[in-house]
C-alpha cells in the first residue's frame, strides 16, 4: 500500500505505483484544481508540493505531478491547491494574484499559487529573484507575466517581514492553513514501510522517463529508487566530491560547499531547468538518459568525472564518464546494472570552470549547443583542460583533441583560435529542429570563445577573437 | 514591472466612474481561479458509466487509405466501439465557411493528424492503448507544405481576393524610390493551456447536451445537428469557461464536440473527449504562415505613394476560417498609414498542413508585418530611420482606407506623438546610440510599431448578440449572453454593466454559463467584439427592466418616473433617499405582475461591406496605438532580451482598466512570442516537428520584456464601443511586431554587412547568423 498525507488527510491506496501522481489526485481523488497542460513537465499547471520529513521539520518542494510516479509520494505530505485553501478567504498568495490581475483564463493559476506557496514554505532566502525562480516552470499564455511579477513582489514584501521561517508565522499571515502544523508529527507517526518492489524499470525522479513512456510505466512494474539511501547524498572527502545518483539538481543547487567551488553554479543550473524539475530530476537520470544534449552530462564531462556502476550482485565498477557513451543513446550499462554515483575532483584555486548553453528560449528549453570547460592555469600556462560539448554529435561529447591541444599552451588568443579549429574537426552536427548544421558550428565556436571571455574578461574580448578568426 | 504611475493614474481614473464599477473592477472569476475551484470541461462531474474517447488520426500528410484494420483494437478489453465516417447519420462534411472538411477521413487523408476514427473505451488509457493496435496502410500522394508550392500547382481554397485604391500602376511611375522584396511570417501555435475537449450526455428523446470548450457554442450546435442529421433544438451546448482560446477554439473546438456527440448518439451513454497535448498540437491548425511579396514606392519626402502586395496564405488542407482571415489581411495591409494607391491581393493556398485557423489578430498581423517590412527595407536602402517613413505616412482624419471606409476619430498621430513625448524618444535613441558606440559584445536596437485595427466581424451579418436578464424574487440577478469567458474578463464587464444600471452590489449578480438554450443563434466570442456586442445587449435588457421598475417605484412613491433613480440598493426621489429598498421594489413589481425578465437583441448599426465591389464600411471603429521596443542582443551568443516596450494605447474610455491592461500585456507578449521564439516546424512530409512543449517554446517569465509600460491616451472613445470602452483583445498583439524590427536594428548595429531579411520569427539562430553574415 502507498501511504501518504494528501492535503489534510492520511490516505492509503493500492493503486499502481507507476501511475502519475497527477492522475491519482485529479481522477481518483477528484482534486481538479490540479490541471493538465502538457504532461511533460513543461507548463507547471499540475504543480504540487511534496513535503519530506527531515528530523522534526518538513521540507517542501514543488514538483510537476504529471511526470512523477504515485509511488514517490509514499511517506510524504502532498499538497494540492485545495490543500492550501483557507476557509472563506484567500491566502496571501491567492490574494496577491487576484489583486494584481495575475489571473485571466485561470487554467495555469493554481499551478502558480502552489509554486508561490511552496516558495513561502521553502528555506530559500525571501527575495524577489528567488520567488521568480520558484514560478519559472509555470507557463501562462494569457497575462504576459507582468501582473504575475507584481503579485510575486507583493508576496515577497510580505514574506520579508517575517522574523523566522516558521509554520506558525505562515499560518498567522494566511500563507497556509492551520493543519500544516500537525503534519510533522503525523508524518513521523505514519507507518510508511518500504514499498519493496525490486522489479521493473528503475525510476528515480521520473522526469525523463515519464515524458517518454508514461503509459507504459502506468501499466508495468516499476522499481522506484528515489528513496534509496545508498544512492543519495553529496559528500566531499579530500577534495573529491561524490554525488549519489539519486541526488537531484536542487540538492546540488542547495549545497553550500559545491556553491563555493562553483560560484556561478546557480546561474548555470538555472539554464538547465525550472525549479519543479530541479526538485525531481536526479543527476544519475540525466547521465543514463544519454541525450547528446544533456546539460548535467556536459557539466560533469568537463569535470572529468568517474562513475561507479553497481550490478545486481552488488559488485561495483568504476569508469570514466567520457568512456561511458558509445553511440546515440547507447552506453556502457549492462542488464541489471545501476549507476551508483558520480565522482570528480573539485576545482582548485588554479582552476576555472564555465558552462554555456544557448537555446530558442533561454530557460527551460533544450539546448541547440551546450558546452562546459574546466581549465587549470599555472604560470600563465594551461596545465589541465577538459572541454565538453553537446548537440553536435551523437553523444554528449568530451573534446579529447581540443582538450589535449590546450595543455601546455599559454593562454593566448592565438591558442584559443587554433583550438577552435580543432574543435570544429571534432564535432559533426546535423540539421534538426534545434538548428542547422552551419548554425551549430558557428554557435560552437562562439560558445567556445564565450568560455574565455567569461572566465578571463580582462584578458579576452569578443573583438580579439573576431579579428583573428 | 509597470511604473506605479500607470496604476496611480488608473486608480484616480476609476474614482470618476460609478461606485459599482469601481468595486467590481477586479476580475470576478479570480476568486475561484486562485483556489482551483473554477470548472473547465475536464473538471465537470461526469455521470456514472461515462466512456472516454481518443481520436485515431492520419500518420501521413497526403495519401489514399488502402486498408485499416481495427480488429486488434476492438478486441482490447474495455474498448466499447470504434466510430468512423460510416457511422455518421447526417453529413460527414464540416466547416464553418465552406463545408470542405470531412469530420472523419473517408478514402483519402489530407494532413498529418487528420481524424480517421474515434475509439471509445472505458478509460482514456485503454482507448490510447487501442489506438496503438490499429493498422493502417496508406498509399502516398504528393505532399504540399508551403504556400508557394501550392500556388505553383494551382492548389487553392477559393478564388483570390483583391482590394484596390487609386491607380497603383500609374503611381509607381511617379515614385522617386521603388523597392521590392519578399517576406515570410511563420505560423503560431495557440497553446491555450487547456487543450481542446468536450463532454456529451444523452438526455430524453434522443436529445444531447454537450459541454464544450468552445468559443462558438452555436457553431458546435449547428455542426452536431448536421452531422447527426437532427434538428438543432435537439442539441444543447453549454460552456462554463475556457482555459484559453485565442481563436484556436473558434472553429476548431467543433470536431471534438461533434465526435463526442456522435458516440453519445450511438451508445446512449455520456462520452468525454479531451485531447492530450500531443494530439492537440498535431491535429489542430495554427496561425497561418504567409509568404508575401511587396512593392513599395515613395517620394523624396518619404511619402508612400504606391503599395502593392501579394499575400500567399498557407491555409492548410481545408477552408476552416481561412477566407475570412485572408480578407482581414487585406483590411490591415496598410496598417496605420494612408497610402493613396494600393493594390493588395491574397491567395488562400491549399496545402497538406492541418487547416490553419483563427488566432488573435486574424490575418491582420500577417498583413501588417509585410508593410512594416517594406518600410524597413525602404529605410535601409534610402538610409533613413524606419520611423521617419512611418511618421510621414500616419493616417489623418477623413483619409480613405483601401476598402473605402473613411477614417474617423483617428488617433494614429495622437498615440505616435504622445509616445514620442511621454517616453522621451530623443533621450532613448541617444542612449541606444551611446550604448552601441561603447559596447562591442552587446548591441541595442529600437523600433516603433504603430497599430490601427478595425473592430467588428468583417462578415457584417455576424455582428449581433443577445442578453437574457432575470431579476429573481429576492432581487438577485442572473445574466445569460452569448459571451464566452476565456480569460478576457467579459464576465466582469457584463456584471459591471448590470451593477451600474441597477446600482446593486456585484454579489447579487451572477453571469450564467453560455448556453444555446438560453441565448440562441450566436456569433462566436471572437473579433475582439464580445464585450461590445454582448455588453450592448446586456445594457439594453437592463435598461428596459430599469424603466419598468421606475414605473413601479413612481407609483409606489406617488411621483413621476423621471424623478426616480436607483442608488446603492435604494430608490431615490429627486436625489432624496426614500424608504423603498431594491428588494422591496422587486417584491412590489412581482405583486403587480411586472415582467422581471428581459431579452434584448443588439446588432451593430452603420456597418456594411459589399464583397462584389470590395468596398464599404465594415468596422464600427478602429483601435489605435504606438509601441516603442528596445532590445539588447548578446553578440557572442546570438541571444537577446527586451529591455522595454513602451506603449501608448487607445482604450477609448476603459471600463475595466486592470482587465484591459492585462489584455494589452498578454497580447503584446503573445505577439513578441510569434516574432521571436515560437517556431513551428513541419518536415517535407508534412509531419509536425515542433510537436510538444519541449520543442515548441512560448514565452516564459524570464523571456518577457523587463519593463512594459502602457499609458492610456485620453480619447473620446466611441459610442459603438460598450460604455465607450474600446475593444482590446486583439489589437495589442501587433505591438509585438516591433520586436522583430528592434532585433533587426540591433543586428545592423553590429554587422554593417547584414542584409536585412524579413523572415519571422527572429530566433537566436537567425540573430547569430545575421550577426556573422559576411
Amino acid at each position: 500500500m502507498i501511504t501518504f498525507i494528501l492535503n489534510n488527510k492520511t490516505i492509503s491506496t493500492s493503486e499502481h505505483s507507476g501511475m502519475t501522481l497527477l492522475d491519482f489526485v485529479r481522477y481518483e481523488k477528484r482534486l481538479t484544481g490540479t490541471k493538465i497542460g502538457c504532461r511533460e513537465g513543461d507548463c507547471g499547471a499540475c504543480t504540487l508540493l511534496v513535503g519530506t520529513r527531515t528530523n522534526n521539520t518538513i521540507e517542501y518542494q514543488s514538483i510537476t505531478s504529471c511526470i512523477s510516479p504515485l509511488g514517490n509520494a509514499h511517506g510524504k505530505h502532498i499538497v494540492t491547491v485545495e490543500g492550501t485553501n483557507l476557509q472563506d478567504k484567500l491566502t496571501t498568495a491567492q490574494e496577491a494574484m487576484k489583486a494584481n490581475y495575475a489571473t485571466q483564463c485561470g487554467f495555469c493559476t493554481p499551478g502558480f499559487v502552489v509554486s508561490l506557496t511552496g516558495f513561502a514554505l521553502s528555506n530559500s532566502e525571501k527575495n524577489y529573484k528567488n520567488a521568480i525562480d520558484a514560478v519559472s516552470g509555470n507557463i501562462c499564455r494569457c497575462t504576459g507575466y507582468k501582473s504575475i511579477e507584481k503579485a510575486t513582489q507583493q508576496i515577497v514584501d510580505k514574506l520579508k517581514t517575517q522574523e523566522n521561517n516558521s509554520f506558525d508565522w505562515l499560518i498567522k499571515n494566511d500563507f497556509i492553513p492551520a493543519y500544516f502544523e500537525t503534519i510533522p508529527k503525523r508524518l513521523k507517526d505514519m507507518e510508511a514501510k518500504d514499498l519493496n518492489q525490486p522489479k521493473g524499470k528503475y525510476i528515480s525522479g521520473g522526469t525523463d522517463l515519464y515524458v517518454q513512456q508514461a503509459d507504459h510505466l502506468a501499466d508495468n512494474e516499476v522499481h522506484l529508487i528515489a528513496e534509496k539511501d545508498y544512492l543519495k547524498g553529496i559528500t566531499i572527502v579530500n577534495g573529491v566530491c561524490t554525488i549519489g545518483t539519486n541526488a537531484t539538481v536542487s540538492d546540488l543547487w542547495n549545497h553550500p560547499e559545491i556553491n563555493s567551488f562553483f560560484p556561478n553554479l546557480k546561474k548555470h543550473l538555472k539554464l538547465v531547468s525550472s525549479e519543479q524539475i530541479r526538485n525531481m530530476a536526479s543527476l544519475g537520470g540525466n547521465l543514463v538518459n544519454a541525450s547528446p544534449i544533456g546539460d548535467m552530462t556536459i557539466f560533469f564531462l568537463a569535470l572529468n568525472s568517474d562513475i561507479t556502476i553497481l550490478n545486481s550482485e552488488e559488485k561495483e565498477r568504476t569508469i570514466a564518464l567520457k568512456n561511458f557513451y558509445q553511440g546515440y543513446k547507447t552506453f556502457d550499462l549492462k542488464e541489471g546494472e545501476l549507476l551508483k554515483n558520480i565522482r570528480f575532483k573539485l576545482p582548485s584555486k588554479h582552476s576555472f570552470f564555465n558552462f554555456e548553453k544557448v537555446c530558442k528560449r533561454t530557460h527551460l528549453d533544450i539546448a541547440s549547443v551546450n558546452t562546459a570547460i574546466h581549465l587549470s592555469i599555472e604560470n600563465k600556462t594551461i596545465s589541465e583542460a577538459h572541454i565538453s560539448i553537446g548537440g553536435v554529435a551523437a553523444i554528449p561529447k568530451y573534446l579529447h583533441e581540443t582538450s589535449a591541444f590546450l595543455i601546455g599552451k599559454p593562454l593566448t588568443t592565438e591558442a584559443i583560435i587554433e583550438a577552435n579549429n580543432i574543435l570544429q574537426k571534432e564535432i559533426s552536427p546535423i540539421s534538426d529542429v534545434r538548428g542547422t548544421n552551419d548554425y551549430k558550428r558557428l554557435l560552437a565556436r562562439q560558445l567556445f570563445f564565450a568560455h574565455f571571455t567569461t572566465l578571463f574578461p580582462k584578458q579576452f574580448t569578443l573583438k580579439d577573437f573576431l579579428q583573428h578568426a | 514591472m509597470h511604473k506605479n504611475k500607470t496604476n496611480i493614474e488608473l486608480d484616480t481614473k476609476l474614482d470618476a466612474v460609478s461606485i459599482a464599477l469601481k468595486k467590481s473592477i477586479k476580475n470576478l472569476d479570480s476568486y475561484t481561479h486562485v483556489r482551483g475551484e473554477s470548472l473547465y470541461v475536464d473538471d465537470v462531474n461526469i455521470r456514472q458509466g461515462t466512456f472516454h474517447a481518443v481520436v485515431f488520426d492520419a500518420p501521413k500528410a497526403h495519401g489514399k487509405i488502402k486498408s485499416i484494420d481495427y480488429t486488434k483494437a476492438e478486441a482490447l478489453q474495455g474498448v466499447e466501439r470504434i466510430f468512423t465516417y460510416k457511422d455518421v447519420p447526417g453529413k460527414n462534411e464540416i466547416g464553418g465557411i465552406i463545408a470542405d472538411e470531412p469530420l472523419f477521413a473517408e478514402d483519402e487523408v489530407h494532413f498529418w493528424g487528420m481524424p480517421i476514427a474515434l475509439i471509445v473505451a472505458e478509460s482514456e488509457f485503454i482507448a490510447r492503448k487501442a489506438r496503438d493496435l490499429i493498422e493502417i496502410n496508406i498509399e502516398d500522394l504528393p505532399v504540399i507544405t508551403t504556400a508557394k508550392e501550392a500556388k505553383a500547382k494551382g492548389s487553392f481554397i477559393n478564388a483570390p481576393r483583391s482590394f484596390s485604391l487609386g491607380d497603383t500602376e500609374k503611381a509607381f511611375k511617379n515614385c522617386d524610390y521603388i523597392f521590392e522584396g519578399e517576406t515570410f511570417s511563420n505560423g503560431q501555435e495557440h497553446l491555450y493551456i487547456e487543450a481542446q475537449g468536450a463532454y456529451a450526455e444523452p438526455l430524453e428523446n434522443g436529445n444531447i447536451k454537450i459541454t464544450s470548450s468552445t468559443q462558438g457554442p452555436t457553431a458546435v450546435q449547428k455542426t452536431v445537428a448536421q452531422v447527426l442529421g437532427v434538428a438543432m433544438h435537439k442539441i444543447e451546448v453549454d460552456v462554463t469557461r475556457l482555459g484559453g482560446g485565442f481563436g484556436g477554439k473558434e472553429d476548431q473546438a467543433t470536431p471534438w464536440a461533434v465526435m463526442a456527440a456522435l458516440a453519445t448518439y450511438h451508445l446512449n451513454q455520456s462520452v468525454k473527449l479531451i485531447l492530450n497535448r500531443h494530439d492537440d498540437l498535431r491535429m489542430t491548425g495554427k496561425r497561418h504562415p504567409y509568404e508575401s511579396t511587396y512593392k513599395i514606392g515613395l517620394s523624396k519626402d518619404l511619402k508612400i505613394l504606391a503599395y502593392q502586395t501579394e499575400f500567399l496564405q498557407n491555409s492548410g488542407a481545408a477552408a476552416d476560417l481561412s477566407p475570412a482571415i485572408a480578407e482581414r489581411t487585406l483590411f490591415h495591409a496598410t496598417n496605420s498609414y494612408y497610402v493613396p494607391n494600393v493594390t493588395t491581393k491574397v491567395l488562400s493556398c491549399k496545402t497538406n498542413l492541418p487547416p490553419n485557423t483563427a488566432f488573435r489578430g486574424f490575418g491582420g498581423p500577417q498583413g501588417m508585418f509585410v508593410i512594416e517590412s517594406a518600410i524597413a527595407k525602404a529605410a535601409n536602402e534610402i538610409g533613413v530611420q524606419p520611423r521617419e517613413i512611418q511618421e510621414a505616412n500616419l493616417l489623418n482624419e477623413n483619409d480613405t482606407f483601401s476598402y473605402g471606409q473613411i477614417a474617423k476619430k483617428v488617433e494614429a498621430k495622437n498615440t505616435w506623438h504622445t509616445a514620442k513625448n511621454i517616453f522621451n524618444i530623443d533621450v532613448l535613441e541617444q542612449e541606444v546610440a551611446d550604448f552601441n558606440k561603447n559596447n562591442m559584445a552587446f548591441k541595442k536596437g529600437i523600433s516603433f510599431m504603430p497599430i490601427t485595427f478595425g473592430i467588428s466581424f468583417t462578415n457584417t451579418p455576424m455582428n449581433h448578440a443577445r442578453a437574457l436578464v432575470h431579476i429573481y424574487l429576492d432581487g438577485s440577478i442572473g445574466i445569460s449572453t452569448a459571451a464566452v469567458e476565456m480569460g478576457q474578463g467579459v464576465n466582469t464587464k457584463m456584471m459591471q454593466i448590470a451593477a451600474a444600471i441597477f446600482s446593486i452590489p456585484i454579489d447579487k449578480i451572477k453571469i450564467e454559463t453560455t448556453n444555446t438554450t438560453r441565448v440562441a443563434n450566436t456569433s462566436p466570442s471572437a473579433a475582439s467584439s464580445t464585450a461590445d456586442l454582448n455588453g450592448k445587449a446586456t445594457l439594453m435588457a437592463c435598461n428596459s427592466l430599469l424603466e419598468r421598475l421606475k414605473t413601479v417605484a413612481s407609483e409606489a412613491l406617488h411621483t413621476s418616473e423621471k424623478s426616480i433613480t436607483l442608488k446603492e440598493e435604494t430608490v431615490y426621489v429627486d436625489g432624496e433617499k426614500s424608504n423603498l429598498t431594491w428588494t422591496q421594489l422587486i417584491s412590489k413589481a412581482m405583486l403587480q405582475r411586472v415582467a422581471l425578465t428581459e431579452n434584448a437583441h443588439y446588432a451593430t448599426p452603420e456597418i456594411h461591406f459589399d464583397k462584389t465591389k470590395e468596398k464599404g464600411h465594415p468596422f464600427a471603429y478602429h483601435v489605435y496605438g504606438t509601441a516603442i521596443t528596445t532590445t539588447t542582443i548578446d553578440c557572442t551568443r546570438g541571444t537577446y532580451e527586451f529591455d522595454s516596450v513602451k506603449i501608448v494605447h487607445d482604450y477609448g474610455k476603459s471600463m475595466s482598466e486592470g482587465i484591459d491592461l492585462g489584455q494589452v500585456e498578454g497580447a503584446l507578449i503573445q505577439g513578441i512570442g510569434w516574432m521571436t521564439l515560437e517556431e513551428i516546424a513541419y518536415n517535407k512530409d508534412g509531419r509536425l516537428l515542433s510537436n510538444a512543449l519541449s520543442t515548441y517554446k512560448v514565452p516564459d517569465i524570464f523571456s518577457v520584456p523587463k519593463t512594459v509600460e502602457v499609458i492610456p491616451v485620453e480619447t473620446e472613445g466611441n459610442d459603438m464601443a460598450i460604455l465607450k470602452s474600446k475593444a482590446v483583445g486583439e489589437p495589442p498583439l501587433m505591438y509585438g511586431i516591433g520586436a522583430y524590427f528592434a532585433l533587426q536594428n540591433a543586428i545592423k548595429a553590429f554587422n554593417p554587412n547584414y542584409d536585412v531579411k524579413f523572415h519571422a520569427p527572429m530566433t537566436p539562430e537567425k540573430v547569430l547568423t545575421g550577426l556573422y553574415q559576411k
